[in-house]
């Protein structure tokens, strides 16, 4: 079980918290204008890296409140957790997988 | 290949099992093949022995990062059924139902293949609506598929409890009888065997690296840790890394990959007849021949590539196979273990062409891809060899995210199955 560090609440259980996919997926500001292909990369398709994850996570039964995670999808260490609409911390660790040829992002 | 008989068998009993020969090489990568598949697990395997089998490629290579059926192949709860919702699906499962029912003989490796009832629970209304809806769907489709009553439940899986006072009471229960079980490391095994028999290569110890594209956008080859192959064509089955091997070939795909776990207990006596499934409360059993009850769970909240996962998913289902069935109470489980799985947005697998020329795709096959093995294998041999999919697989694009022409199993199952 992962320990999630709410920015609100501290330290919690996976349990208190709902997964809510990958992160900073920006809605398209006039959809209408989008033809079918990049309609359906907004919905359906995702980086799923193996490495360095951005991702949301809401504290369901805590806050209530969404939040961003920056996880390591190889180890599950969580990297750093920050508030929405901040920007990412920087990860060290990002730059060490990327200098051993690791697929990032 | 020396085949199994009952003649051998004797022969080499009176030998002391001393001469059984390796049952597939370990060869060195050739520069250049016709086709190279990505990936050694039942899919990959499969894939390469109908193509050499059915449709006359035989400079085949298979291309393995560790060890073959030492992923999902080996990870999994070895479920067999066909009694999907929708026509597309029905007839996929149902095509690799009776691949399963003669493949034993055909691959001249015993596969356990085991029809002994797949009976998935029913425990509210909607359920109950779900199920027969899926028993009339399934029947119009030629497939078999039945309603039992909770006491006909009960008369054919008995240590299951249908009293009052469950938490979920069992309302019915839909059986599918010629579903079942086979021995998942026999289907790796006996594929492998059987297609190295036809001379395919199978490299293990052989990650991909790169793939090499030409001038006009074709695949060209595949770089790995064992050096530079080429290749006329790319089968890419690399269920949860296939997101980082297309990726290698600029192809972005709507997959996640999540991890899902699966738990053994103590070995018993035999007491479990069938397969018993509830998608409800998220469990799944059966008693392998060894006498260990072989637990499926759901998939954990997040994507992973750790292959593990949390303790409170095994504890989960681990309450709802008490509840199902109150004497395996006091077993001790032995071992569990997590798979990853890559999940598509409509839980429906892709088996088809990419936008990249010469490079195939067969993934996506999420929490439910040991029951397809034999007919994913024939399906996208038919796909590689051909260059077009065959009607059954056709509909198993990845332009149907964009088309809005879901098969949305997501839909019909309500949980991921």
């Amino acid at each position: 079980m992962l320990l999630i560090t709410c920015p609100f609440c501290g330290p919690r259980p996976e349990i208190e918290f709902s997964y809510g996919g990958q992160a900073h997926i920006e809605r398209p500001k006039d959809p209408m204008s989008l033809d079918d292909q990049s309609w359906a990369e907004y919905l359906y398709i995702r980086s799923n890296p193996r490495g360095i994850h951005a991702e949301r996570w809401r504290h369901i039964n805590g806050c209530a409140r969404f939040f961003n995670v920056r996880r390591n999808t190889i180890t599950d260490e969580i990297l750093a957790t920050y508030k929405m609409g901040e920007s990412p911390a920087s990860c060290s660790e990002e730059l060490d997988l990327s200098a051993k040829g690791g697929a990032v992002r | 290949m020396k085949r199994f008989s009952a003649i051998s068998l004797v022969r080499e009993a009176l030998r002391g099992h001393s001469r059984w020969p390796r049952q597939w090489r370990s060869p060195e990568p050739k520069p250049a093949y016709d086709v190279v598949i990505v990936g050694g697990g039942g899919h990959g395997l499969a894939t390469a022995f109908y193509l050499a089998d059915r449709y006359g490629v035989r400079n085949v290579a298979v291309v393995e990062k560790g060890w073959i059926g030492g992923g999902n192949t080996g990870r999994n709860t070895t479920i067999i059924r066909s009694n999907y919702l929708f026509d597309e699906s029905a007839r996929f499962y149902e095509h690799a139902l009776k691949l399963w029912e003669g493949l034993s003989q055909q691959l001249n490796y015993n596969v356990m293949y085991s029809p002994r009832g797949v009976l998935m629970l029913a425990h509210n209304v909607h359920d109950v609506q779900s199920f027969k809806r899926h028993v009339h769907a399934n029947r119009l489709n030629g497939i078999d598929n039945e309603w039992l009553s909770p006491q006909e439940c009960k008369e054919y899986c008995p240590p299951l409890n249908i009293g009052g006072q469950m938490r979920y009471p069992i309302l019915g229960g839909a059986l599918q009888r010629r579903g079942g079980t086979a021995r998942h490391d026999a289907v790796a095994w006996g594929y492998a065997r059987a297609a190295d028999a036809h001379g395919v290569d199978i490299i293990e110890n052989c990650e991909v690296t790169g793939i090499r594209r030409g001038t006009s956008g074709q695949v060209e080859g595949i770089e790995t840790t064992r050096g530079y192959i080429r290749a006329g064509k790319v089968g890419v089955v690399a269920a949860g890394n296939t997101s980082v091997v297309m990726n290698m070939a600029g192809v972005r795909l709507p997959l996640e990959s999540f991890p899902l776990q699966a738990l053994v207990s103590e070995p018993v006596k035999p007491a479990f007849p069938c397969v018993l499934m509830s998608n409800t409360i998220h469990a799944y059993i059966s008693q392998s021949d060894k006498g260990e009850l072989v637990i499926g769970a759901g998939t954990d909240a997040y994507t992973s590539y750790s292959q593990r996962g949390a303790l409170h998913i095994t504890n989960h289902t681990l309450d709802a196979i008490c509840e199902l069935a109150p004497m395996f109470r006091r077993l001790r489980m032995l071992r569990n273990w997590g798979g990853v799985v890559d999940v598509t947005p409509d839980r429906s697998p892709i088996v088809a062409k990419t936008p990249v020329p010469g490079l195939y795709l067969n993934c996506g096959w999420g929490t439910g891809g040991f029951k397809a093995t034999p007919g994913s294998g024939d399906l996208f041999a038919w796909t590689i060899a051909k260059d077009e999919p065959h009607a059954i697989n056709a509909p198993f694009t990845i332009e149907r995210f964009r088309e809005g022409v879901m098969i949305d199993e997501a839909a019909a199952a309500a949980v991921a199955h």
